[in-house]
């Protein structure tokens, strides 16, 4: 079982290239990193990481920022500039889950780092983890999801009474984005095929336009196998035998459904983490799952997510061989059973957190 | 005297997994007098594995004697428009049995399904989705019918070109539509004694499109105080519907929504090659495979004739269910089912090395 599972994570990590070894294990100058610890358990949580990436030796300083009690008025929301420019300065930054304050008169705490930071792809890896079974045990597949427009556009009116219309946007320049930031991850990381999600059959100009960018990118990457599938077909084959899929990349709310899907298959939001790419090379990971205010300050959250999340960033940061000694730890953890870290869901009331992290550092350290 | 026991006790045994099956009916049905004269069924072939399949139910249908008779027509996927004539049929006959049309993707030509939905009104198109004994599945304990809205929503196919580079798609959402399907699916769940409905919506992001949905389906929730009614966004639905679906019972959702849960739910209970599934509107119905994924299938699959006709076989049950002739329902579904349950003859989507031709043989040499 353990073999399995090294196995599975060496396929996941794929062929890394020589330049990537070179940088893997010394690293003498710290790297900085944004840390929003977030509400409710997120401080919890960012504390575990931060102890566990220190028991494995992670090059990383973290420069805590908080979300503010007043609205900035320069960014009309709770974030400050200040946080805003700390992430922009240092091109990595980790999210913990935050609430967003209800009301009026400022934007949403996600909505605002997406526009500013123009965060284009949000990338969801899904791996079966061995240790935790679920009804499927070959998922190894990445989830690419265009961020910023398509169905989320939220120009929506009322033409008369009774008939509502929303518009859905697909413009050339996001979706080549997306589709370049997608190939450019498969062949970082050494998958082998990009499968392109759609329902051009219905909605030819909108998804026929992000088709038609995504095979000419396609064109620059001859060694990528590409390939469109309908998403009814995608659905079903998804549910059916996952291992068909490798990487997919898609707009908007198709993304959103898909990448819910995988996670669901993998066994839920507190396994899968969550990286947010954006211009100029800058990735944010976050923890998917919310706040859970009803166990914070409890010690019993589960800090998996934000730990995987953490670990996507060294990897983006192409640091390969921490992630590998942190992923096989948690893995470890996880397939002993620990009674621990059973239930997966961020609303269990398990005491888990100290426990996984004295043997998550015992077993890195080892 | 042993032997003669032995198939006794056989025979009872039969008998015995007959009823567990449920081929017996307790009180009978009175039909009104002229109801046995055959009814004319328009079936349109269609694309790819259609013809397989569609084959397959006429020749069961033969084999049962069903007071059924097809007029067929010929409708291909690149045809501009579905031919007048058929439409026409489907007015008189007012139920048609369909094969999958295969849409280009990307090619100039809206998609004969959409456009037949549309003149014809079906507004609401049902997928059952249920585990069928025999058929190993991940999941168990699954029985789900989708509601969808047919006519608009995301596939109201406007859109247009804005500046080079940039599209824009219109999804039209209307109260009467959202009202009407709201309708239909309590009024399913009343009629066939089912305890939940569940709306699907994306409203925390579309405010006003989703938003008027939901309202729709909370005004007709309150007609109906003995369903349970709740609400569940999409991806949080998809998650479930992978993880624990047996908590889903009937599933109200509009266009796209519905195409992929509907996909998604006959995924986990065994594939698309055995869900049935119909479109309904106020004068017409038309059925065909439940989900809309492979209905057309593969090249493959159409040479070696390896379609699985079960999906159609199952609907066409609906079908006569529809018609009024429960009997004879009965009987195809049961045949189906014990075909299913024993195995022997499966086609390749369920894991078996069987032609259509066989399955075909076996449905008819399992009726009653």
């Amino acid at each position: 079982m353990a073999s399995s599972g090294f196995q599975l994570l060496k396929r996941t990590l794929g062929n890394r290239s020589t330049a990537a070894r070179f940088f893997s294990s010394v690293s003498s100058t710290p790297i900085r990193a944004t840390l929003f610890p977030g509400d409710g358990i997120g401080p919890e949580i960012a504390e575990s990481v931060k102890q566990i990436f220190k028991a494995a030796d992670v090059p990383i300083e973290w420069e805590e920022h908080y979300v503010g009690t007043e609205i900035d008025p320069r960014t009309q929301s709770f974030l400050t500039w200040e946080s805003l420019e700390s992430v922009r300065q240092n091109r990595v930054g980790l999210k913990g889950p935050m609430a967003t304050p209800i009301g009026k008169g400022h934007r949403s705490l996600n909505l605002t780092l997406r526009k500013e930071l123009n965060l284009y792809a949000n990338v969801r890896p899904c791996y079966s983890l061995p240790g935790y079974k679920t009804r499927y045990d070959n998922v190894n597949l990445i989830t690419i999801r265009e961020n910023t427009e398509g169905e989320y556009s939220g120009l929506e009116h009322q033409v008369v009474r009774g008939v509502v219309e929303s518009l859905k946007i697909i413009t050339r320049q996001a979706s080549l984005r997306v589709a370049e930031y997608a190939f450019h991850y498969a062949k970082e990381h050494g998958r082998e095929r990009v499968s392109a999600i759609h329902k051009a059959n219905i909605m030819q100009k909108t998804d026929g336009l992000f088709l038609k960018c995504c095979r000419e990118v396609a064109e620059k990457y001859p060694d990528i196998k590409y390939e469109e599938v309908v998403i009814d077909n995608c659905c079903m084959m998804l549910v059916k035998n996952p291992a068909l899929f490798d990487v997919l990349v898609m707009p908007n709310l198709y993304g959103d459904i898909i990448s819910d899907l995988c996670a669901g298959l993998v066994g839920g939001l507190g396994l899968t983490p969550s990286c947010n790419i954006g211009e100029g090379g800058i990735a944010l990971a976050e923890a998917v799952h919310g706040s859970a205010p009803d166990i914070a300050g409890k010690n019993s959250a589960n800090p998996t997510t934000l730990l995987l999340s953490g670990v996507s960033i060294l990897r983006h940061l192409n640091l390969h061989d921490k992630p590998d000694q942190i992923q096989n730890a948690s893995s470890t953890q996880l397939q002993k059973g620990s009674t621990e870290l059973l239930i997966l869901e961020v609303k269990q009331r398990q005491p888990s957190s100290p426990m996984q992290l004295f043997i998550i550092s015992k077993y890195v350290l080892e | 005297m042993g032997g003669r026991s032995i198939a006794a006790g056989s025979m009872k045994l039969k008998g015995m997994v007959k009823h567990a099956i449920g081929s017996g009916r307790s009180v009978t049905y009175m039909p009104r007098p002229g109801d046995g004269a055959p009814r004319g069924v328009t079936l349109i072939p269609g694309d790819g594995i259609g013809p397989l399949v569609t084959r397959a139910v006429e020749q069961v249908m033969e084999a049962m004697h069903a007071p059924v008779y097809f007029e067929r027509y010929e409708v291909h996927g690149d045809m501009k428009r579905v031919p007048e004539e058929v439409l026409e049929s489907i007015r008189k006959n007012k139920v048609c049995l369909k094969g999958g049309l295969k849409t280009p993707v990307g090619g100039g030509v809206s998609s004969l399904n959409v456009q037949l939905r549309k003149e014809l009104d079906l507004y609401a198109s049902l997928v059952n989705c249920f585990n069928l004994p025999g058929l190993p599945t991940r999941h168990h304990n699954v029985d789900i019918v989708v509601i969808r809205e047919n006519t608009e929503g995301e596939y109201s196919g406007l859109e247009h070109e804005v500046v080079p580079g940039v599209v824009e798609s219109l999804k039209v959402m209307t109260k009467f539509c959202s009202e009407r399907i709201a309708k239909y699916a309590f009024e399913y769940a009343y009629l066939n004694n089912r305890k939940t409905v569940t709306a699907v919506h994306k409203a925390n992001i579309m405010k006003l499109a989703d938003g008027l949905f939901l309202e729709s389906c909370r005004q007709v929730a309150t007609k109906y105080p003995s369903i349970r009614y709740n609400e569940i966004i999409v991806d949080n639905c998809c998650m479930q519907l992978v993880s624990k679906p047996e908590r889903f019972d009937v599933m109200v959702t509009p266009n796209l929504y519905g195409n992929l849960v509907a996909n998604t739910a006959a995924g986990i209970a065994g594939g698309t090659g055995v869900m049935p599934g119909g479109n309904v509107g106020g004068d017409h119905a038309v059925f065909e495979q439940g989900a809309s994924a492979g209905n057309v299938g593969n090249e493959k699959l159409v040479e070696q004739k390896e379609a699985n006709p079960v999906a159609l076989l199952l609907s066409s049950a609906m079908m006569l269910r529809h018609l009024r002739f429960p009997s004879f329902a009965d009987r195809l579904e049961t045949a189906v089912k014990r075909v299913i349950s024993e195995g022997k003859y499966m086609t390749k989507d369920l894991g078996g090395v069987s032609t259509t031709q066989e399955v075909v043989h076996a449905v008819i040499a399992n009726l009653d």
